[in-house]
């Protein structure tokens, strides 16, 4: 189960940092998404895993606490869900706005030349490929 | 500390968020009594942490508030001490100059600007008050959250383009920030910081490297924050598209990260922290200069006093980073000092920027865009208000460069201004008594020095530029802007004045905040109250 855990954040983590690099501004929310699920699980971890365990003591019952899971972790898993909810939902609101005001996804607001010219040039050759294709 | 007394310490944090609330309640068009009720409030926390300071000043023990009557560490806890009370005090008195100067115009320039001022507020009192690492990170986040929506206020692509990735870089940032948390908690199994000083100590050795990565990750979340190099690129730009008054209010962030900084090294990484003791001083050190010589090379560069207040925030940084690298008590205590009277200083250039430049022609972007959601509230652009300006003052030129001076003054740490007494204490804490300098000492003083000098270059040349080369049409500056700038420039005249009180308040903030055995008896020793 530690592996599955540990592959499972470690996926995640390479995933959405790779996104979050990416110059789309719909890719660097999916990163961040993701990146996010990776932390929930990491804290889930520091609890040290266990299955079949209550988090919750009876009232009164004098048990060995190693048969029960670690509350806390789970109440900051919460907690940190919530947030970055909310976080995600007004950068969606901001990325949006962007995409009015500027009529691009670009994270900067604006193409690059660089990428410009290539599709540019990517969009040619096409041209002049379904131009040959004709004749 | 009994009775209503001990109910000071949680009302900087529920009094704004219970004032905010109640905003949102009155409609948008009754701005003069959201103005009043905000106004209400700011002043309540000057007058809250003044209470504080005068509190904290009769005995070096913190005082420990238990929320919900649950002792630490089960329950969460605010602390505050002195350090914690004059930083109150520093975002109330930031606050209310930044309110009066958006009465100007700002705060018609979008919906809802005093609830998320207020919350912001919130966010950076619970920052300073919190004694729990997970809930600093609530708290953390209710002040990016706020932070978010005032640097958005006013809309606009330029803003909204900043803005994108002002708010990428922070959700990112407090992801670090979980990291760190969580990692803590996993070798120490408390997020108490009391409790976390207590058991550091006892760490085994094999885990040792464990909680130094937690706490640097962690600490990685709070220099993103502070800005320092190389984390600080998002800094300059984003501050210089916030309207005016957002900026001069977002002067105090980057101040949270640097206490946190100071707050969790000498508690958690002071003396008597067994094998980790330290760990970080190094680090700190090595990036504060770094962060200076960045601030120094970006003051020179900046062709406009948004971009220099900027890199001026970055340059304080620096220097408080590369001071608490140092850890020795005279150094804290003139950084604490340079600390107080530089965000002051760069709050009111932020805060002059505007009158200065109003009248000169910079590209600026283009107002009233398009709106891109149908319910966007667009008053402020409608009602045509932009250009009333208030009853007008004479002589603007005159009081806009003295103005002008004095923050440059401040900024670059000339005599008389208070901030020639904050280098002077931390120079003179460098030079010590006596013992050999070291190199490292050297370092930081020359570059302390030749970062006043650049200030005084960057400012001079643009003070020629804007000021004295003659423009068609004289700037003009009303009370209202007036009043905020004059307000914080004379505070700094106080902070002068009363300089030496003033220090030795801040010396014993200093030498509490390493003595942590106070903290942390304070903390695990209260009882819950008996009382309900």
């Amino acid at each position: 189960m530690e592996v599955v855990l540990a592959l499972a954040v470690g996926i995640l983590t390479a995933s959405g940092i790779w996104l979050l690099f990416r110059p789309r501004t719909f890719q660097v929310i999916i990163g961040l998404s993701l990146l996010s699920y990776a932390i929930n699980l990491f804290i889930l971890g520091t609890g040290r895993l266990k299955t079949d365990a209550p988090p919750v003591i009876p009232r009164g019952a004098a048990t060995d606490p190693a048969l029960y899971a670690d509350p806390l972790p789970q109440a900051l898993v919460l907690t940190a869900i919530v947030i970055s909810f909310a976080t995600t939902a007004l950068l969606l609101v901001v990325l949006l706005a962007l995409r009015g005001l500027t009529g691009t996804d670009h994270v900067d607001g604006k193409e690059h030349d660089e990428g410009r010219k290539r599709n540019l040039k990517r969009d040619e050759r096409q041209d002049h490929d379904q131009k040959q294709d004709d004749k | 500390m009994n009775g209503l007394m001990q109910h000071l310490v949680v009302t900087p944090v529920l009094l704004p968020l219970a004032i905010s609330a109640a905003i949102l309640l009155v409609d948008e068009q009754r701005r003069q009594l959201k103005r009043g009720m905000t106004l209400f409030a700011v002043l309540a926390l000057i007058a809250n942490a003044a209470m504080l300071i005068v509190m904290s000043a009769k005995d070096s023990v913190p005082t420990v508030y238990l929320i919900g009557n649950w002792t630490a560490p089960f329950g969460i806890t605010l602390v505050t001490d002195k350090l914690t009370a004059i930083m109150l005090m520093l975002t109330g008195i930031l606050g209310l100059a930044t309110l009066l100067y958006s009465f100007a115009r700002w705060d018609r320039a979008g919906p809802r600007f005093h609830a998320l001022f207020l919350l912001l507020l919130m966010g950076v009192n619970g920052a300073f008050l919190t004694g729990d690492l997970f809930n600093l990170f609530v708290f953390f986040e209710v002040m990016l959250a706020a932070s978010y929506g005032l640097a958005l206020h006013g809309g606009g692509s330029a803003r909204t383009r900043v803005g994108l990735h002002y708010i990428a870089i922070n959700v990112a940032t407090s992801l670090l920030f979980l990291i760190g948390v969580a990692l803590l908690y996993s070798v120490t199994g408390t997020l108490n910081m009391a409790d976390l000083a207590m058991r550091i100590p006892a760490v085994p050795r094999e885990d040792i490297m464990l909680l130094e990565a937690g706490a640097a990750i962690l600490g990685i979340a709070f220099l993103v924050k502070a800005g320092m190099w190389p984390l600080s690129f998002w800094l300059t730009p984003t501050y210089a598209a916030a309207v005016m008054p957002v900026a001069a209010l977002f002067a105090i962030l980057s101040k949270v990260g640097i206490y946190i900084v100071l707050r969790l090294t000498s508690l958690l990484f002071g003396d008597e922290s067994g094998t980790a003791a330290h760990f970080a001083d190094d680090w700190l050190y090595a990036g504060g200069i770094a962060t200076l010589v960045y601030g120094i090379v970006g003051v020179l560069a900046a062709r406009r006093l948004t971009i220099f207040a900027g890199y001026s925030i970055i340059m304080s940084t620096g220097t408080l980073l590369a001071a608490i690298g140092m850890a020795n008590i005279p150094v804290l205590t003139g950084a604490l000092f340079y600390l107080v009277s530089s965000t002051l200083g760069i709050a009111a250039l932020y805060l002059l920027i505007e009158p200065i430049e109003r009248h000169h022609d910079f590209d600026e972007p283009a107002p009233a865009p398009e709106p891109v959601f149908e319910d966007e509230y667009l008053a402020y652009y409608e009602d045509g208000q932009e250009d009333e300006i208030g009853v007008v003052i004479p002589a603007t030129i005159a009081i806009l460069g003295v103005g002008l001076a004095f923050c440059a003054l401040l900024i670059a740490g000339l005599p008389p201004l208070s901030g020639f007494i904050a280098k002077f204490a931390i120079i003179s804490g460098l030079l010590g008594e006596g013992q050999a300098i070291t190199a490292a000492s050297w370092v930081f003083i020359s570059l302390i020095i030749i970062s006043g000098l650049a200030v005084l270059i960057a400012t001079t040349r643009a003070g020629i530029e804007l000021i004295w080369s003659p423009t068609e049409n004289s700037p003009s500056l009303s009370i209202v802007e007036a009043a905020p700038i004059a307000f914080l420039l004379s505070v700094c005249l106080g902070l002068m004045i009363f300089a030496g009180p003033t220090m030795r308040y801040m010396e014993d903030a200093v030498r509490a905040i390493g003595q942590k055995n106070l903290y942390i008896e304070a903390t695990m020793k209260t009882p819950s109250s008996t009382q309900p």
